[in-house]
């Protein structure tokens, strides 16, 4: 497949014999730059650290995202965040630590399309979806297939394409929209056309930064309907400040404080925690 | 698979737009040679040669600018340096014309006038091959190329965007400037080539010979912008104007930028550089000067008159400003600067999307009076609905939305 040998062209030759070394420790071939899910672990982040002019944004982060697993991110502003997406999306590269996608593949070492080739993909909090384009084509854009300059230039859309795009038209609800400019959408309906861009990808892991931002009840409502359909299949890391909705999703919550991991593990277990509540309540 | 070129090719510029392809090829092709070469001077349908020459220039002049509006107005890429892709191949296709002049020269030599002036004994390296037609015609589109190849590719790579791209083309172009200027680089120096006397044999001043070149620069603009509507039309059109407007979103979804944007700005070099070698033959000289910063500005100032992200538009535009200037610099031409400003504060004031702009708006709002009249007359038959005043808005999105 396509997606594999970009990655594992692309991949340092050291990083590739790492992998075949552990191959044979644990005796299941391993494919350079498949994803590697043998241990259940979908992310691992370990002793992340990165500082912008000495402040340091993410300090000492671990976190370990399991597979088919929704993990809730909750802290105040300034916590990190999305400085942690931006590394495991590539946007930042940390100053010491590990983030690994699977088993093997070391995303401090992938540029951002490589990541997003790899399987992970990532809604920004401000919802950016490209306005100028229908809502059709910007699904379109984001599919799942080959997206190299030569391919695009004769590229055609196939019968599989066309469900894919249909189906997911329906699932994000802008099935009668195909056709408007983006721009034109209401803020909700961006959120959700974003949300259909990751999911026409066919990511193994989304992250989600404050998807429900500027929608209306009913909307989160469904949008946490949604969510709560994608686990299991995929794993979603879901950052978000509207609790309602953190409590709708249900899973664990994670809580972060000045750049590491404060608190973990379910929501009412999380927020009895005197720490969070110090944090946040505190300031 | 891919879908066959033919109804790709037919498919980007519709029946309409065929209709009028095929009749602007008519005009070049047939009846300004006709009116050329058949009319007396005297009859009010005659074509002069200076007005040939000048319509051929400017032909030239317009591919450039549909070269421009493929990564300004599509990628939003503003290039300050595009008059260098169209100088090199503008000095590529003049080496060839230069060793046409044979031994016609004031100094009766193999050699160009400027090496003997300079007492040169050979021909530099670089000129090897020079004499071959083809070879010069291949040097005109791949010297651009690669020139722009290797600039974007560190460019686009280090992620350098916006203004301070376009500062990094003007001093591009302008150390190219410097370096043209020099006499011993073998170009001539301040005076660049001139006195061209033969192309591919045939006497270049010859009325069939300019009557060719005429020719071949209307086919050249068409076949540009129609590979321009293909171009944008494909996927990779799709995903270029994404680029320009959430760069970051592209990426995310997997797309590598750098690639798009050196693919489609190193084409729009050598298309520059095919209508520089187009150019020079018409206009019978080339020297630095064409690769001066003001030259290159000029070019985003016919883009953005026509109106950017249009193709058809920048051809207008190069017309429009290039005819004034004629119009200008013969007149008054003392004020051409202060006019050149003047008509780029004003397009970039009261029409971001240029004359192309300003006809799309006055179209919609003729729709909406249209609209309303309707909707009036319907008010007048039955009273009672309010669905048709709802209706007479959307003129008014449109509108918005091409604004």
């Amino acid at each position: 497949m396509r997606v594999e040998s970009s990655i594992s062209r692309n991949a340092p030759a050291d990083g590739q014999k790492e992998h075949w070394d552990g191959a044979a420790n644990t005796g299941h071939v391993l494919k350079p730059g498949e994803l590697d899910l043998s241990h259940g672990v979908m992310l691992y982040l370990d002793d992340i650290t990165v500082s912008f002019d000495g402040f340091r944004a993410l300090n000492k982060l671990s976190l370990q995202i399991d597979a088919g697993e929704l993990r809730c991110i909750i802290g105040p502003n300034g916590a990190g965040k999305t400085t942690m997406m931006d590394v495991i999306t590539g946007k930042t590269r940390p100053d010491s630590g590990k983030a690994f996608f699977g088993q093997t593949i070391d995303l401090t070492r992938l540029t951002e399309p490589q990541i997003a080739h790899a399987g992970i993909g990532r809604k920004f909090q401000k919802p950016t979806i490209f306005e100028n384009h229908s809502v059709f084509e910007n699904l379109e854009l984001a599919l799942k297939t080959d997206k190299r300059v030569k391919k695009s230039l004769f590229a055609r859309l196939f019968g599989d394409d066309l469900d894919k795009i249909a189906d997911t038209l329906k699932q994000i609800r802008l099935a009668d929209q195909a056709d408007r400019p983006a721009g034109l959408l209401s803020h909700g309906q961006k959120q959700w056309l974003e949300i259909g861009m990751l999911l026409v990808q066919d990511p193994k892991l989304l992250l989600l930064d404050e998807p429900v931002a500027g929608m209306t009840d009913d909307e989160t409502e469904r949008t946490a309907e949604l969510f709560v359909s994608l686990k299991g299949k995929h794993s979603l890391m879901v950052v978000e400040h509207d609790m309602a909705f953190v409590e709708a999703l249900g899973g664990k919550v994670t809580v972060l404080c000045e750049g590491s991991v404060l608190a973990e593990g379910d929501l009412a277990t999380v927020q009895a925690d005197p720490r969070v509540i110090e944090v946040y309540l505190g300031r | 698979m891919r879908t066959p070129l033919t109804v790709k090719l037919f498919a980007g510029l519709g029946p309409r737009g065929w209709l009028a392809v095929a009749a602007i090829a008519f005009i070049a092709w047939v009846l300004v040679p006709v009116a050329h070469l058949m009319l007396p001077e005297s009859h009010p349908l005659h074509v002069s040669t200076y007005a040939i020459t000048l319509i051929g220039k400017i032909l030239c002049y317009a591919v450039v600018a549909v070269a421009m509006d493929l990564i300004w107005g599509f990628g939003g890429i503003l290039s300050l340096g595009h008059g260098l892709f169209f100088a090199l191949g503008g000095y590529s296709f003049g080496m060839y014309l230069m060793r046409q002049i044979g031994r016609e020269g004031s100094y009766q030599s193999d050699l160009p006038d400027f090496m003997v002036f300079l007492d040169w004994k050979e021909l530099p390296w670089y000129w090897t091959g020079s004499d071959h037609f083809l070879w010069a015609l291949f040097l005109a589109i791949a010297v651009p190329g690669v020139v722009a190849w290797i600039f974007g590719y560190f460019a686009f790579r280090s992620r350098i965007k916006g203004v301070y791209f376009s500062i990094i083309t003007q001093a591009m172009t302008y150390a190219a400037m410097l370096f043209f200027f020099r006499n011993e680089t073998g170009f001539g120096g301040n005076n660049g080539f001139t006195d061209f006397k033969r192309i591919l044999g045939y006497s270049i001043t010859a009325p069939e010979t300019r009557l060719v070149l005429f020719g071949l620069s209307v086919a050249l603009l068409l076949a540009v912008i129609i590979l321009g509507k293909v171009l944008i039309a494909s996927k990779f059109g799709k995903v270029l104007t994404a680029i320009r407007d959430s760069e970051n979103r592209v990426m995310f979804i997997g797309y590598n930028p750098v690639h798009y944007k050196l693919f489609i700005w190193t084409l729009s070099a050598m298309l520059c550089g095919l209508a520089g070698a187009l150019y020079v033959p018409q206009v019978g000289i080339i020297n630095p000067s064409e690769m001066s910063v003001a030259n290159s500005i000029e070019i985003a100032i016919w883009v953005a008159v026509g109106g950017r992200g249009t193709l058809v538009g920048p051809v207008l535009g190069a017309g429009i400003v290039n005819l004034s200037k004629t119009w200008f610099t013969t007149s008054f031409p003392e004020y051409w600067l202060f006019f050149l400003g003047l008509l780029f504060i004003l397009v970039t004031l009261y029409l971001p999307q240029g004359v192309v702009g300003l006809w799309a708006k006055i179209k919609a709002r003729r729709a909406e009076k249209a609209a309303i009249a309707a909707s009036r007359a319907e008010v007048a038959a039955a009273p009672a609905p309010r669905a048709p005043a709802a209706d007479s808005k959307i003129p008014n999105g449109t509108a918005a939305k091409g604004a």
